[in-house]
């Protein structure tokens, strides 16, 4: 049978209905996927047995794709079929891309007629393949296919959507790649997530004090610090900066570069340097718990290699190197216009942020320990997992708040025959504010309900019903005439405000709803599909409540008219009249649009020499008693 | 009148409550839906309601609600792995049929 999670109190899915969100790090060197399971995040094992899939896509002669570390290892053997690194491609043209000559791939330029996905000008840059040309968003998608595959594995069933992380530096064009390269891999984008953010909200700092806080990022090839601030539960970008050509793999060449010395080494052969490369890699790791550790290794020519490091030698030899990230902070922080006084914490992201020299260096920049008590590799994929999570719906009822940063459904208000005028479209950002003028459908109308509701559809019975009010106090006056402005505000907090305000005495009626309240994202989904498979349906019943309104509205004036003024009217011109508004009554039981609409006119037309007549009337009446020069003065 | 968790389930669902930081133990309950009339109700417990029966397995508070107890009397509550997924799995011995996936059952 099924195996099952356990949920936050009351959030218990139906059967088949399990939201499963992921959030993944798609990153230049390693991605990850993880979910919530059980309310706490966790990594996803792959097909291997680990966590971490090497961003490495090998394209085969015979069509097919291998990924992660079994493309990894052919890396040298068949270079310009093994993309390494694809990240630094997306979404970049032909000479955005540097270093084109250094690298072993045959990159090819789109043919600029093509649509590129990232709308590029010239297009977005491709590698020609054994396999044929592939995009990085096709490479990128590969990546993303398998991360969805172990995913679905691990949780038994398919994802309902993911979060996926991106640099905060990424431009449109890089995002736009992204997300494209989500589509490829069959997978629904419920959001992009900027890294420094997913990092911090893994530390669960969305739910921490109002602030600014530094994300540290140094991985493998790059690092990366980024200044957020923290207010109303929303991280904003102040400021990013970094270097793209700094990262864990510079310490391990350090250690390389001491070995080839202590030995008395000369140029080594490929097979060689990665061996020692290994080795100062696992020597640095070593050195993350330890003070000192042994290397010994044997070359190919046989030579033995045997040497103690020590971590104070390693951290002369890497000092250089420490220092080199910290220029970028200031940067950062002079962007920001901050201080490091102002900086309320600083998280550490990526697996070269262990190294105790980092961590120390870090803690005497920014005078406070810096946030490592999660594993850095896979920080930005458990956070990016816990915002997953949260927009699928499987929140617990008091944090929904946080993330609600776009109305998920329009709002709106209900005018005459149940319709829907809406106010506030769907997907509008917050905080935001509309407003409309409503008038009075009656003579001497002095009150006006307002009923707010949410959804997508054209009558009220079929959206939700948020909060009703009254507005009292409306001077009498013909209907029409009076103006009452209906402002509805929704602020960060995703709290709506309404109000009406008569706009000539000034009256005023105010009412404070939480528009998400209580809707799932299952309902929401729900909403939407029924808005649009009822489009149809909607538009003839709008249209048939309109002509309903527009009906009754006429026979309650023409009633008034001839209760007022029926002496102006003949047996038989009234009779005309009468048999109308029977017939316009009558139709007013079908449902058919066209022939209320054909009523109307006829009730119109029988009344054109009545309402002559009122008209004539109502002007004597003015007239009377007064004289020419008195009409003239005014 | 049990409801009983194995030693393996105990310890995930202690181990998943000390690491979300709340909780007084853990609910389980059946509603009407899916494919064959009910469903189970697997949830994190922060309070123990007025019609609530608790159970304790393992160290572990286990509480249902009395409508749901003449459902699940007597089930055993494991977790266990299967490939790359895992999770917690009903041993019910009022189940009389179920479907497929065994997310909904009848009794």
């Amino acid at each position: 049978m099924a195996l099952l999670q356990i949920s936050e109190p009351g959030l218990s899915t139906l059967p088949h209905q399990h939201r499963l969100a992921v959030g993944i790090d798609l990153g230049t060197t390693n991605s990850l996927v993880a979910t919530v399971r059980n309310g706490i995040s966790v990594v996803l094992n792959n097909e291997s047995g680990g966590t971490i899939l090497p961003s490495v896509v090998r394209y085969l002669a015979d069509g097919s794709v291998v990924v992660g570390e079994a493309a990894q290892a052919m890396q040298n053997e068949d270079a310009a079929n093994t993309i390494v690194s694809v990240k630094r491609f997306m979404g970049r043209g032909l000479k955005d891309v540097g270093e084109i000559n250094r690298l072993p791939y045959r990159f090819v330029g789109a043919p600029s007629s093509s649509v590129t996905p990232g709308g590029l000008p010239g297009g977005m840059v491709q590698i020609r393949t054994v396999a044929g040309v592939k995009s990085p968003v096709e490479v990128s998608a590969e990546i993303l296919r398998v991360l969805r595959n172990s995913a679905e594995a691990a949780l038994g069933g398919e994802l309902v959507g993911a979060v996926i992380t991106v640099p905060a530096y990424f431009d449109d064009a890089q995002r736009q790649a992204t997300k494209d390269a989500a589509r490829l891999a069959g997978l629904n984008v419920l959001r992009l997530l900027n890294e420094p953010t997913a990092a911090a909200i893994a530390y669960g700092l969305d739910n921490a004090a109002e602030g600014v806080y530094a994300v540290y990022d140094l991985g493998g090839g790059t690092f990366d610090i980024s200044i957020l601030r923290l207010s109303r539960g929303v991280f904003e970008v102040l400021s990013t900066n970094g270097d793209s050509a700094l990262g864990g793999d510079d310490f391990d060449q350090r250690i390389h570069c001491w070995l080839l010395e202590k030995n008395h080494l000369s140029a080594l052969g490929p097979r060689d340097t990665r061996l020692l490369l290994t080795h100062a890699r696992a020597a640095k790791e070593q050195l993350t718990d330890h003070v000192e550790t042994h290397i010994t290794a044997m070359l190919s020519t046989g030579e033995v290699i045997d040497n103690v490091l020590t971590r104070s030698e390693f951290h002369a030899m890497s000092q250089n190197l420490v220092q080199r990230t910290l220029q970028p902070l200031r940067r950062a922080l002079r962007d920001a216009k901050l201080d490091v006084a102002d900086i309320k914490g600083v998280v550490m992201v990526g697996g070269a942020t262990r190294m105790p020299q980092i961590k120390h260096a870090v803690k005497e920049f920014f005078g406070q320990m810096p946030l490592t008590n999660l594993d850095p590799d896979k920080v930005v994929a458990l956070g990016a997992a816990i915002q997953a999570n949260l927009l699928a719906g499987n929140r617990s009822g008091d944090d929904d708040w946080l993330l609600l940063d776009v109305i998920p459904l329009s709002l709106g208000i209900e005018t005459m025959g149940g319709l829907v005028e809406k106010i506030i479209p769907r997907n509008s950002t917050i905080p935001t504010a509309r407003a409309q003028e409503f008038t009075t459908f009656k003579d001497g109308q002095t009150a006006m309900s307002i009923h707010v509701v949410q959804g997508e559809r054209e009558l009220v019975s079929d959206c939700r019903s948020l909060a009703k009010f009254e507005l009292r106090g409306i001077p009498a006056m013909v209907a029409g005439a009076a103006r009452i402005r209906v402002t509805l505000q929704v602020d960060a907090d995703g709290l709506l405000n309404v109000s009406a305000r008569e706009m000539s005495n000034g009256v005023e009626a105010a009412i404070t709803v939480k528009p998400s309240y209580g809707l799932s994202d299952a309902e929401i989904t729900r909403m939407l599909q029924d808005s649009s498979q009822h489009a149809q349906d909607d538009m003839q019943a709008r249209a048939l409540r309109e002509q309903q309104t527009e009906a009754e509205q006429l026979l309650e004036a023409v009633q008034h008219a001839l209760e007022q003024d029926g002496d102006l009217l003949d047996q038989a011109g009234r009779a005309r009249i009468e048999t109308q508004m029977a017939a316009l009554r009558h139709t007013l039981q079908l449902a058919d649009h066209l022939a209320i609409k054909r009523a109307i006119t006829a009730l119109n037309d029988a009344t054109v020499s009545f309402a002559q007549a009122r008209m004539d009337k109502s002007v004597a009446s003015v007239l009377a008693g007064k004289n020419i020069s008195e009409l003239e003065a005014k | 009148m049990a409801i009983t968790l194995t030693e393996s389930a105990a310890r995930h669902v202690q181990n998943f409550i000390a690491k979300r930081g709340k909780g007084v133990g853990l609910r389980i309950g059946v509603r009407t839906s899916g494919c064959s009339g009910m469903a189970y109700k697997l949830e994190f417990a922060d309070e123990v309601g007025g019609d609530d029966l608790q159970f304790a397995s393992h160290g572990v508070t286990v509480l249902v609600d009395q409508k749901s107890l003449p459902y699940v009397d007597g089930m055993e509550l494991d977790y266990t792995r299967e490939g790359l997924n895992e999770g917690f799995k009903f041993n019910n011995p009022n189940v009389k049929n179920q479907c497929g996936c065994g997310e909904s059952f009848g009794v």
